[in-house]
């Protein structure tokens, strides 16, 4: 077991309307040296969130107070670039459990799930209407019920479907990961191999 | 088997599904694995926790290049955070019997450079690496993509991932290319048309005249880029080319291995009448030289054009906007004559010796312009050496270029090769993301013959008015 379990997440969001947010941005290869997986949060949108002398870019929403909560909600195709899982990583390690958009890079997906973070794809008059929400209220409440598959505005009772498959959502809803799975299914992997042409 | 026509995809696909779990992903098996220091330490990390072994260590081999200095690799790596690392994958590996090229090692180089060069790719092979350009390696016709550290770790621990099927696209281009246009123009053209997302689900195969006339080195420079239109990966037919390039390559099969190989190699093609899930044509009298003028590989124009208006491209004014603010450009400006001050030739894009080649090209009997700071990164020792054995880089030192030692480099800036904040770099690598090279850095993407003509001119410059000269 990697992660915790993922039932349902009630909280405020923080929003951040970019689209292309790509992982480099998410975390500059820079910070990509070290050998364990926590303390990326640090660096978390770095070269977005700090001055050259390390001080908070004021206009930055991770430094705005006002702005808080474990769902991060990007513009369309979120995640783009490259297959560092240290993005999934780093807003994980940031205290993000859930990341909304309306269109997600396909590596980055697999990667977020791969941690424990719910990549939650709405369409895009749906992305549209949370930024209106979080714009009017900072505070307000999504609510991601991963057994129904549906994320609502509280405040207006909005909501939408959101798609995942089985496999994965048994995975997120018990805090299982693919390696478990892999791991009991040995022999049959030793077989194929030995058929293999390479 | 029914006799639908199906796809080179479909047949390398289907032959590595172990498991077909319902409403979830394949169990999809793995012949080759790459390893790098920056994404597998987590992943050994992992194998420890859980008390598990490597299944099958002589499928996975480890290269050191993303974070390695490209001067003095004899003397000991300075920042105490890149040694730690390639430290731990030098370790990890002796610890688990994986054969491990790192630095000083003649293998060494970037991972995907010294898979191809030593035979490892071949086709057919489904091949995954910690990094997303391993798509580079379907160049051979084999299925080759990007995984994360969770992933590097479900290989090692079970030569295996879980992988949903990608849809299928094939993108056929056809006609002649003029002269000057490179595949990486034909790559950062068919990125443009398609949109930094416009291959998102997809993986694709590239047909038509364009490619089957490519070299190798070609090749893999187009499907390198596969991953910039959010394709997983891409791939190109095996064919004689292909055969010739493998042949005789250290780890490549042998005598009546080949044979058997070869055979089996030939019915690795789409047969006539399948179909794909999309499919795109374009014609290659349309491609000129390429170079990017914004934050994300799709922003790209030919080289004689002007900086697109917010209106004339799709997708968020704001997004675009900042992007441009970035660059520190204006909407409606023409590239050409633009200012430049760094040129990056390397990369796993275009690091092969085609490439300096190429470069070299325009650069003979010119000089390198003052303004211009160069860095010139072999992909491998043994492209090195063949920049050597051929005189290249002669042609280099009498223009006043200096070679460095192979890695990614410029690429991604994780060493010390770093383009300081707000100066602008023609580089031949493959992300032109804020920060990408540094932070601050502005970078235009082009092919090796438009980086060598910033070179020596100090401003974007179109290299077929340099190769017309040339040719006088
Ligand atoms: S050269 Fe760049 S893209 Fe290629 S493997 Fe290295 S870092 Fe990745």
């Amino acid at each position: 077991m990697a992660y915790d379990k993922f039932t349902v997440l009630t909280s405020s969001a923080v929003p951040l309307p970019i689209e292309n947010v790509d992982t480099d941005q998410i975390i500059p290869a820079r910070f990509l040296k070290a050998t364990k997986r926590e303390g990326f949060g640090e660096n978390l949108f770095r070269d977005w969130r700090y001055n050259n002398d390390n001080s908070p870019k004021e206009d930055f929403v991770l430094n705005n107070p006002i702005y808080s909560g474990k769902i991060l909600v990007g513009g369309k195709n979120f995640g783009s670039g490259s297959s560092r899982e240290h993005a999934a990583w780093a807003i994980y390690d940031y205290g993000f459990r859930c990341v909304v958009s309306s269109f997600f890079a396909d590596i980055f997906k697999g990667n977020a799930i791969n941690v424990g973070i719910l990549p939650v794809q709405v369409s895009p008059e749906f992305l549209d209407k949370i930024f209106t929400a979080i714009e009017a209220d900072p505070k307000t409440q999504l609510e991601v019920n991963l057994p129904e598959q549906t994320i609502t505005i509280l405040a207006t009772k909005e909501k939408e479907k959101f798609d995942i498959n089985g496999y994965k959502k048994h995975n997120l809803l018990n805090g299982f990961d693919d390696i478990d799975y892999l791991q009991a299914m040995k022999s049959e992997i030793n077989t194929f191999a030995e058929s293999s042409v390479y | 088997m029914s006799n639908t026509p199906t796809t080179l995809f479909d047949k390398v696909w289907d032959a590595h599904v172990i498991r077909k779990i319902e409403d979830g992903p394949d169990v999809f098996f793995i012949d080759r694995h790459f390893i790098h220091e920056v994404t597998s330490p987590v992943a050994f990390l992992g194998l420890e926790n859980r008390g598990v072994n490597v299944m099958f260590p002589d499928r996975t081999y480890a290269t050191a290049d993303h974070n390695t200095p490209t001067v003095n690799q004899h003397l000991p790596v300075q920042d105490p955070l890149s040694a730690n690392q390639l430290k731990a994958l030098e370790t990890n590996s002796s610890k688990y019997g994986i054969s491990h090229w790192g630095l000083g090692n003649p293998k060494n180089g970037i991972v995907h450079v010294v898979g191809p060069e030593n035979g490892i790719t071949l086709p057919g092979m489904t091949i995954v690496c910690g990094d997303s350009h391993t798509s580079t390696h379907g160049a051979f016709g084999a299925i080759a993509f990007g995984i994360g550290t969770s992933e590097v770790e479900m290989v090692l621990s079970s030569q295996c991932i879980m992988q949903p099927k990608p849809k299928k696209m094939r993108i056929n281009v056809n006609g002649n290319l003029s002269k000057g246009v490179t595949p990486k123009d034909v790559i950062l053209y068919i990125i443009s048309k398609l949109t930094t997302a416009g291959a998102t689900g997809y993986f694709v195969e590239y047909a038509g005249d364009v490619f089957e006339n490519m070299s190798m080195e070609g090749r893999m420079t187009v499907c390198n880029m596969s991953i910039e239109m959010g394709a997983r990966g891409g791939m190109i037919a095996p064919d004689q080319t292909t055969f010739n390039y493998i042949n005789g390559r250290e780890k490549a099969p042998k005598g009546e291995a080949w044979d058997k190989a070869l055979a089996y190699w030939k019915t690795l093609k789409t047969e006539e009448g399948a179909t794909f899930d999309k499919e795109y044509n374009f014609d290659a009298a349309d491609i000129e030289p390429m170079i990017t003028y914004g934050t994300n590989p799709g922003m790209g124009i030919g080289i004689s054009n002007h900086i697109p208006l917010a209106e004339e491209v799709g997708g968020g004014k704001s997004t675009y906007e900042k992007s441009l603010n970035y660059m520190g450009f204006h909407e409606g400006e023409e590239m050409k004559g633009k200012k430049i001050d760094y040129v990056f030739i390397g990369s796993c894009t275009n690091g092969r010796i085609e490439d300096f080649r190429a470069f070299a090209s325009v650069i003979k009997g010119r000089k390198k312009a003052e303004n211009v700071t160069a860095w010139i990164v072999p992909g491998s020792h043994v492209v090195e050496q063949q920049i050597k054995d051929e005189g290249i880089l002669d042609i280099l030192t009498e223009a006043g270029f200096q070679l460095r030692q192979p890695g990614c480099s410029a690429c991604l800036a994780m060493n010390d090769d770093k383009i300081p904040a707000g100066k602008y770099a023609v580089s031949t690598s493959n992300r032109n993301f804020e920060g990408r090279q540094g932070p601050g850095a502005r970078t235009l993407l082009a092919s090796p013959l438009v980086a060598a003509a910033a070179a020596v001119t100090g401003v974007v410059t179109d290299p077929r008015e340099l190769l017309e000269e040339a040719a006088v």
